[in-house]
């Protein structure tokens, strides 16, 4: 069972009061976009056996959109975050790194 | 003008606790910035009750204020009040950012009391929540879901839980807490604590 801190409201969330919101942090390539981006954008998404990171609504709850970020082999969390940011901040980045030195996922390490 | 009747039409149910359907009460939404004074000002002028803290819950009687997300109020009134109370509302913040809107007929409240044992446990068997008296106590509110809809509850004291659905969904969710409170189906988790 996962449970998440949701960073608005400050519950900790189980599961089912959660609808996962698939991969965090995607850039965005609409009109004018090469058909490659356009198609990396739309369809490719990692899956990583490790850290991951991920958007998550409380739904249930207060409604807030949030991330996280969580190790998808051990299901533990390293922690979650505002959704008004395009990166993870450095307080999780570091929390990760205590954790599973040397990660990385896409361009954050 | 029509007669308002709430969903329930105020039905009852004795087992491990009792529970009951509140009838009409007045449920307005208020969204907007709840560090503003001006909001404040008009959310406790309507309530009469104090501003909650995060998750937290001021009522008394048929009047309060529920903090249900970091923008959004529930405030509690009299159901014949409400339409006065949102119209209040609507005076008080004209010109600043907010929304509020009268939901009393959208929502049903319930209300089961019983000992304090025995009504953490209807709920805990219903909801997802840690209920130990540690996590949730008197004056705690928590937006969340029952079985397979979306609920939120609060305690005003150790022995009542105050419940509000969807109107849509009374009916599921007095059935519900009938089950779990069906008599025999103690389990007795929260009386060995």
């Amino acid at each position: 069972m996962l449970t998440l801190q949701c960073p608005y409201c400050g519950v900790q969330a189980e599961e089912t009061e959660l609808h996962a919101g698939g991969e965090a942090h995607l850039k965005r390539f609409g009109p004018g976009a090469s058909d490659e981006d356009f198609e990396a954008y739309l369809f490719m998404r990692e899956n990583p056996k490790g850290v991951h990171f991920e958007r998550w609504r409380h739904v249930n709850g207060c409604g807030k959109w949030f991330h996280a970020a969580r190790c998808t082999m051990t299901l533990e969390v390293f922690g979650t975050y505002s959704a008004q940011t395009s990166e993870p901040p450095q307080s999780i980045r570091a929390a990760i790194s205590a954790k599973r030195p040397g990660w990385q996922w896409k361009d954050f390490a | 003008m029509s007669d308002a009747v709430s969903a329930l039409d105020g039905a009852t149910y004795d087992g491990l606790v009792r529970l009951e359907d509140l009838g009409l009460r007045g449920m307005i939404t208020l969204r907007g910035d709840l560090a503003s004074v001006a909001l404040k000002n008009a959310a406790t002028g309507v309530a009469g009750v104090d501003m909650p803290a995060q998750r937290r819950a001021n009522t008394v009687g048929e009047r309060g204020l529920l903090w249900m997300s970091p923008d959004e109020l529930l405030v509690l009134v009299p159901h014949a009040e409400a339409d006065q109370a949102t119209r209040t509302m609507q005076a008080t913040l004209a010109g600043t950012h907010f929304l509020t809107e009268n939901l009393s007929d959208a929502r049903a409240m319930l209300r089961i009391t019983g000992t304090p044992t025995a009504v953490r446990e209807v709920m805990a068997k219903l909801t997802p929540v840690d209920l130990s008296p540690d996590a949730f106590g008197p004056g705690d509110v928590r937006r969340t879901r029952l079985a397979q809809v979306a609920a939120a509850f609060w305690m005003p004291d150790h022995n009542t839980f105050c419940i509000i659905c969807f109107r849509s969904v009374a009916s599921y969710v007095f059935d519900l807490l009938k089950a779990a409170a069906a008599p025999g189906s103690a389990v007795g988790y929260f009386d060995q604590s």
